[in-house]
Formats: C-alpha cells, structure tokens, sequence
C-alpha cells in the first residue's frame, strides 16, 4: 500500500477522500514500519485497584445476607411476585401513569402556548397554574380531587339568566379512576410546562425567522421547525417526570382509589404480617417497569437527535 | 462587467420604499430611506456596521416592521392593509403569504439542523407550496446541483463546512422562487477561505436576471456583480448609483471616507 503523494489509500483500501470536510482516516496497523505509536507506560492508580477490592467485598457481603438472612423471606416474593392482585395492581399504575402523562402534556402543551402568547390574561393563568399546581404537595392535591364531590355536590351548566343545559352528580364524574388521573396530570403539568418552555427557548431564534422567511405561518413553523428542535431538550426531563409519574401513583389511595401496585402490595402484606418481601415485590416491578421505560427514552431520543447527536452515524 | 446582466431602464419596479422610517425603541435606526430597485437588478448596500442595512433588508422581508412610510413589493403594499386613508395591519397568514415573494439568505445561514440538506430546500415548496413531494425532490436536487452540492444533497447541516452550509441555504431561498433574493451579510460568518465559493454561487445567480438585493462588505464583489450601489450610513441613504462610479469618485464625504478604510 503506498503513501506518498496524492495517492493516499484508507484502511479497506478505497481512496481517501481530501478536503477538509473528509478528515482522513488512517489505521496505524497498516503501516508498521512507518509509524511508530509511542505507547507510553499508564500512570499508575494503585488507589483505584484498592477501591474496586474494597467495592468487591462490600458486593460479597451484602449478596452474602439477601441470600442467608431468612427476614428476607424470599419464598414469599416468589410466590407473589405474580400473584393475580399484584399484576392487576401493575396494569392499574400503568394505565393512571400513561393516562396522567397523556393528561399533563395536553395541558402543558396548552400551558406552554399561553405563556408566550401576546394576550396578558393567557400568560396569567399559565402563571397562576404553575404556581398553585407545583406550590402545593401532589398528596393535598389528591386528597382534594377526592373530596370535590363533597364541595360541590351537583354539575350544572346554566346558560345565564336562561335555562340549565345539564345536570349531574359529581361522583358520578369524578370517580376515584377520574380524580386520581387529573389529580396526578394537572399537578404534573405545571413541571412539564416549564421543561417544555425550557425547551422551546433552547432553539435558536435564527430558526423561526428562517422558517418565517420561506413564508411558513406560525402554526406550521411551531410543529415543522421549532418542535422537533426541542424535542431534543424536552425528551430526557419528560422521561425522568414519567418515571417519577410511575412510582408516584402510589399516592393515588389519598383519592381513594385503591387498585394500584403499591396498594396490592400493602394489602397482601397485612394479611400476613409480612411487609419486607412484599415490598421487595412492588420494588422489583417498578424496577422492571422503570428499565422499559429508559430503553423507550433511548430510542425516542436517537430519534429526535437527529442531525445533531446521531449525524455521524448516518453519514455511512 | 460583460457577463453581468444589466436590467433595461424601463424594467418595471421590483420594490419600492417610500419614506421608511424605523424606531427600536426610542433609538431611531432608519431614517427616511426611499429606495427604488428594478426587476433584474443587483443592488449592493454597503456601509459601515450599524448603520441599518441589515434593518432594512428584514423590512422588506417583514422580520420588522417599519414604524413609518411604505414598502411596495411588484407594486403591492406589504404589512398593510390601505383603505380610506387608513392602514391596518395584515394578519400574520396574509403577512406570511407576502413573504413568499422574498426569499432570504441570513449571515448565519439558519439551517434547519434536524434535516438533511435536501430536506431543507424542499421544506419551503413541499409544506407551503405544497408541491408533490417527487417534484419538490427533483427541483431540490436541481438547486443543490446548481450551487454546487449535488454530492451533499444527504448530508446534515452539521457535517457541512459553513460555506456549504451557506449555498444549501441559497438553495432554499431561491426554492420558493421569489421575486427577489435578499442576502444579509452573507459571507461575513464565513472562514476566509469560504468565502469565494459563497461568491461565486451569488455571482452565478446575478447572471440569470434574479433580482437581488446583498447587504455586503465585500468592496470588490459589489463593483464586479453589483448593478446599483447603495451607501448607508446613520440609518440614512447618502449616496447611490452604479458601483464603479460611486466605488472610483464618490461624491459625499461620508461615502469618501468609508471607501478610503475599507479599500
């Protein structure tokens, strides 16, 4: 293989090309009597090596008491760790987290809007939503929803001064299911507003204007150009919000609504008198869950990388 | 100067600006500018940083509005609406459509970054225009191929170097086929080497009768590709005409001094 002058070669042999957009690539391995890599002696870390034996016998001991101590009871785990209650728990966290989140990005999408929008009133009410939504603890808000058929017994729309439209029980609305998911939702809304204006003020202001320039309207310009910018920013927090959407359904029974894993969980152990194994149940589900979950986030923001963290990977 | 394509003195008026005044705030940027600019013509605005070139190409393409006077663009009043003596302003959408006839090239190019550089020309024709996507393809290729970066058409704006970056963004502009190409400074972000390959692009285009309208500081290439000169200075107007007289024996002192520097 030669290598001298204009006719350089790349490592399987096909021409390099030159310029400055195509940095040349070069194997050192082909060329051994030419390049000698230096290969320096590393700097030693004895410090290192002390702290992985001290972490591997620290691993040892805490393997050594799950296996041995029998407090664990991990007969039980096994035999309900897919107990008929405990998956229906499961299904239920997962339809109140994925109804909850559907739920709060609606409403910060909305929220999100209102803030930059030009009318004064729009931007006060997504300040005053954010304010009071994230002010308060999620478990007052949840007691609340629970108890809004007790403030307001009856649902009536009334055409002013003219005839009622509609009428109707407020428990019959707002049943535990109800409460539980716009209780988490609206709370989880006023975060995911800021992340999503976090997000949208990440995109440079060159792009709208471009946008504008090839007589895109706003509309289209906020879904084409602006979204999928921000996107990129908005993914990674969105995931940590629905993992802590997740597990943050174990609050729901402030509703009351009495179906989800962590109440599944708890109820079993009462009976038997046995919270550790249990709760080693309901941990190792949201466990599960949570670890889906992150492979979801991985491809959704391989996705939204595009042309920015993934561009390498598609130039081949 | 041969090859440069020189509108007939009856070509009818591309865009007319009358009296244009423009405040930020209480600073007063644009100061009465009247400018008339013919179909086919390559108008050069030179001058000193600051001195609202760059304001007033973003009024033509209505990125600002202008706080007084008008801009007519074929004749058409933009940004307003004219009845019984009164102006209303235009909704956006209507502003939008307006801004079709414009195309603009910025300093800092603007890519979209989350596509590719076909993608970025054809987003223009295919969601405004909504011509079918197969047409838009093939016109796209066709611009990349005319400034140069037929090669490129798959490559993400990142994995280009700025003067590419700079002709993909010609190419979109000139995808909406406007009435006229607005250039804001369009090499100043460029490395030194980059800059010829921009030129050339813009040049090439002066040949085939675009009018166009390239806020520049680059001295030589607005006597050689430019038809109208205009110098600006303080937000005003203070002196225009063909390039080479006003670039060989400018007549205000202002327009003496600026040459002198950057000459």
């Amino acid at each position: 293989m030669s290598f001298a002058g204009s006719d350089i070669t790349g490592a399987r042999g096909q021409p390099v090309k030159q310029g400055r957009s195509a940095l040349q690539k070069t194997d050192p391995r082909e060329f051994p009597n030419r390049i000698i890599l230096n290969n320096p002696t590393p700097v030693p870390h004895p410090g290192r090596w002390i702290a992985v034996g001290l972490l591997c016998i620290a691993a040892m001991l805490v393997l050594w008491s799950l296996a041995t101590n029998p407090n664990f009871h991990w007969d039980v785990v096994r035999s309900y760790l897919f107990d008929q209650q405990v998956l229906r728990g499961i299904l239920w966290t997962l339809v109140i987290t994925v109804m909850a989140m559907v739920v709060a990005i609606v409403a910060a999408v909305s929220l999100t809007f209102m803030r930059d929008s030009e009318n004064p009133v729009l931007r006060f009410v997504s300040w005053l939503w954010v304010w009071l939504f994230r002010g308060t603890p999620v478990y007052t808000q949840l007691v609340f929803w629970g108890l809004l058929s007790v403030l307001y017994p009856r649902i009536s729309v009334t055409v002013p001064f003219g005839p009622q439209l509609f009428s109707l029980e407020t428990i019959d609305v707002f049943t535990p299911g109800v409460s539980a998911v716009l209780g988490l939702g609206f709370n989880e809304a006023a975060y995911l507003a800021e992340i999503f204006r976090a997000g949208f003020r990440s995109v440079d202001s060159g792009q709208k204007e471009a946008a504008k320039s090839i007589g895109m309207g706003k509309t289209m310009t906020m879904f084409r150009i602006i979204l999928p910018q921000a996107m990129r920013m908005i993914i990674p927090p969105t995931g940590n919000e629905t993992i802590g959407m997740l597990k943050t359904t174990s609050l729901v029974l402030a509703v009351p609504f009495a179906f989800d894993l962590t109440f599944a969980t708890n109820t079993i152990a009462n009976r038997l008198y046995l919270p550790i194994p249990l709760l080693i149940v309901s941990g190792l589900w949201y466990l599960a869950i949570t670890s889906i979950l992150m492979v979801g986030q991985h491809f959704l923001e391989q996705h939204f990388g595009k042309g920015v963290d993934v561009a390498a990977i598609h130039q081949e | 100067m041969d090859a440069i394509f020189n509108p007939a003195d009856d070509a009818p008026e591309c865009v007319r600006i009358k009296g244009v005044h423009k405040f930020f705030g209480a600073v007063h940027v644009l100061r009465g500018i009247d400018l008339s600019i013919r179909r086919g013509e390559v108008c050069v605005v030179i001058g000193p940083s600051g001195s609202g070139k760059s304001t007033l190409l973003r009024c033509i393409n209505q990125l600002e509005g202008i706080s007084a006077g008008r801009i007519y663009l074929n004749g058409e009043l933009i940004g307003y609406r004219e009845a019984n003596g009164r102006l209303n302003s235009l909704p956006e959408a209507k502003i939008a459509v307006q801004r079709r006839s414009t195309g603009m090239v910025f300093q800092r190019f603007n890519l979209f970054p989350h596509k590719t550089a076909v993608e970025n020309v054809m987003e223009g024709p295919l969601k405004v225009k909504k011509t079918p996507r197969a047409e838009a393809i093939r016109r796209a290729s066709e611009l990349l191929e005319r400034v140069g970066l037929a090669d490129r058409a798959n490559y993400y704006p990142t994995q280009l170097s700025g003067g590419q970056q700079q002709r993909v963004a010609i190419a979109r502009a000139m995808a909406m086929e406007p009435n006229i190409l607005l250039f804001d400074e369009p090499t100043s972000a460029l490395d030194p080497e980059l800059v010829g390959e921009v030129l050339d692009v813009i040049r090439g285009l002066a040949k085939t009768g675009i009018t166009m309208m390239v806020v520049t500081h680059e001295i030589g290439f607005a006597r050689e590709v430019g038809n109208h000169l205009v110098f600006m200075d303080g937000g005003m107007i203070l002196e225009e005409g063909p390039p080479a007289e006003v670039i060989a024996a400018p007549k205000n002192a202002r327009t003496q001094s600026f040459l002198a520097k950057v000459l």
